[in-house]
């Protein structure tokens, strides 16, 4: 059974953010939505700052030394970088994957999925009931459900990676980040987390990063094409595809850069 | 002709001679080891039976000598209170090293100061304690607990190096995995980096405690020694070290031998420890 069920998400709204390594600017003033219930892909040539703006939704980008922020990250209204807010409670809200598959490799399966939980104080939620939930959202529970004590680096590749989506959507967030989050994937396992996030968005925000534009095609309701830093046309996936307005995502789209 | 070139003789004699230069390094590391323990094997294993390990020694110069008991139970007590004090203190700044402070003043004078206490002689935080907490303005008496914070200062640099170098191992994507599912930093570090390190933790505080084990310049003005078995800290109390100390310079070959004895048995300890932390090295790596 595969009950995803539908729940209306939160809209996040970027604006103008700004974000820094030291001195040099990795994002040069970026203003977007990220409707909710909706798939967007982040679409760019390596280094072009897309990671590092999905760092910033969540307030990762600041954990890095001398790296800062400036700019609004706006969910339902809220502006994320309000003086009084936590950043441990914007990222318990806003949930991430990462491009490699990051399990904890000192717990076993079930407490890989319980860690979020866990590890931001929220008893209620670290059950193993909410822990199988979440691993049949991601299609793992056949698989795994006689070795939940077995470390998860005993998993798969593909299959860690739908842990760390278990482990992201066990803390019952309202936006889901996804840094590349199949780039150290094979294409069928490619192909599962795909379907599974096509099945999350009815619960959640996405925001996914991709240096593949199939994906982006396959999986996006809107696409957002970043060079150097700026956002440089963001539209519904077929027309940033098939009608780029701005010659430079032309040119990127049909593979004559990047 | 072959379609490979020959090798010239030039090149065959280098090999040779390099090889040959390599091996007798090897050599000239290894026989002072093999001499020192086999010659300890040799003289201290006379000694043993079940009485030299369960009576007491009897401070007798002839007659009945008794045993290293109290100096086995000693060196196990007064090592284990230094580790109580120096492990969770070492770990707790190479925590603060690689965790919190990484990069600020605070952390480099630390790390300097760690530096210094590596290269301080062993003899001179025992003639430290001696003077401030033995014959010092507040606090007089020889004691088990003095010595065993001398050992501690001792103990303290290389469970923080062992310590940082550990928590530097673990992949920077584990920590920022848990930060990014809500966790506040000190639950990163004690339910995540902390148990990632584990083995490192181990391995460095057991070499620790192995080097300090055999430890005698801090525990003379400290400890002082003792022939009765006693479990009270703030009395003297004997140890191997202090044992082999004191019967080495007998005239009587049956102390001598003794220490000998208690040479052997603090080797075979040592040992011990370090094939433990061998082992844990090797179990749960990252």
């Amino acid at each position: 059974m595969t009950t995803t069920i539908a729940k209306k998400g939160m809209n996040l709204t970027v604006k103008n953010i700004q974000a820094f390594y030291g001195e040099s600017k990795a994002v040069k003033g970026v203003s977007i939505d990220f409707p909710a219930n909706k798939i967007t892909a982040l679409i760019g040539p390596s280094g072009c700052g897309k990671s590092t703006l999905v760092r910033c939704l969540n307030r990762m980008h600041e954990e890095g030394s001398s790296a800062s922020v400036r700019g609004k990250v706006l969910l339902n209204e809220e502006n994320i970088y309000g003086a009084d807010v936590d950043p441990v409670s914007v990222r318990r809200t806003i949930g991430m994957v990462f491009q490699k598959p990051n399990p904890f490799p000192t717990m076993s399966i079930l407490d890989n999925v319980l860690a979020g939980p866990r590890l931001s104080g929220d008893r209620a939620h670290a059950t193993r009931k909410h822990a199988e939930q979440a691993l049949r959202d991601v299609g793992l529970w056949a698989e795994v459900k006689h070795k939940l004590n077995r470390p998860a680096a005993d998993l798969s590749g593909g299959q860690q990676q739908r842990l760390c989506i278990a482990r992201a959507i066990a803390l019952e967030p309202e936006v889901l980040l996804m840094d590349e989050p199949c780039s150290a994937l094979d294409p069928i396992s490619t192909q599962r987390i795909e379907e599974l996030v096509l099945r999350l968005k009815k619960r959640f925000t996405i925001v996914m990063v991709t240096h593949n534009l199939q994906q982006a095609q396959r999986v996006a309701d809107r696409t957002a094409f970043m060079l150097d830093g700026e956002l440089i046309e963001v539209a519904a996936t077929s027309n940033l595809f098939n009608k780029p307005k701005d010659s430079r995502t032309k040119k990127y789209v049909t593979g004559q850069f990047g | 002709m072959s379609v490979f070139i020959a090798t010239s003789r030039r090149r065959l004699v280098t090999n040779v001679l390099i090889k040959s230069l390599l091996l007798a390094g090897v050599i000239a590391a290894l026989l002072p080891l093999v001499l020192v323990i086999g010659y300890v094997f040799a003289k201290g294993l006379p000694a043993f039976s079940a009485d030299f390990f369960l009576t007491d020694p009897t401070g007798a110069f002839f007659g009945d000598q008794g045993g290293i008991r109290s100096a086995i139970i000693g060196t196990f007590a007064i090592v284990g209170l230094a580790s109580l004090i120096a492990i969770p203190t070492g770990i707790a700044l190479a925590v603060y090293l690689n965790e919190i402070g990484k990069k600020s003043k605070l952390a480099s004078g630390i790390r300097y100061g760690v530096d210094i206490l590596t290269g301080v002689p062993s003899i001179v935080f025992g003639l430290f304690i001696y003077s401030v907490l033995v014959i010092g303005d507040f606090m007089t008496g020889f004691a088990a607990w003095k010595g065993s914070l001398a050992l501690a200062l001792l103990m303290l640099p290389v469970v923080i190096r062992a310590g940082e170098v550990s928590l530097a191992m673990v992949p920077t994507t584990l920590r920022e995995a848990a930060l990014a599912l809500g966790a506040p930093r000190w639950r990163v570090i004690l339910f995540v980096v902390l148990p990632s390190a584990v083995s490192g933790l181990v391995t460095g505080s057991l070499l620790a405690i192995a080097r300090t084990a055999g430890e005698t310049a801090p525990l003379l003005f400290t400890v002082l020694g003792a022939q009765a078995l006693t479990m009270s800290f703030v009395e003297p109390m004997n140890s191997l070290p202090l044992q082999i100390f004191n019967d080495i310079r007998q005239p009587n070959p049956d102390l001598v031998t003794r220490a000998w004895g208690a040479a052997l048995t603090l080797i075979l300890l040592i040992l011990v420890t370090t094939l433990i932390a061998r082992f844990a090295a090797r179990r749960n790596r990252i």
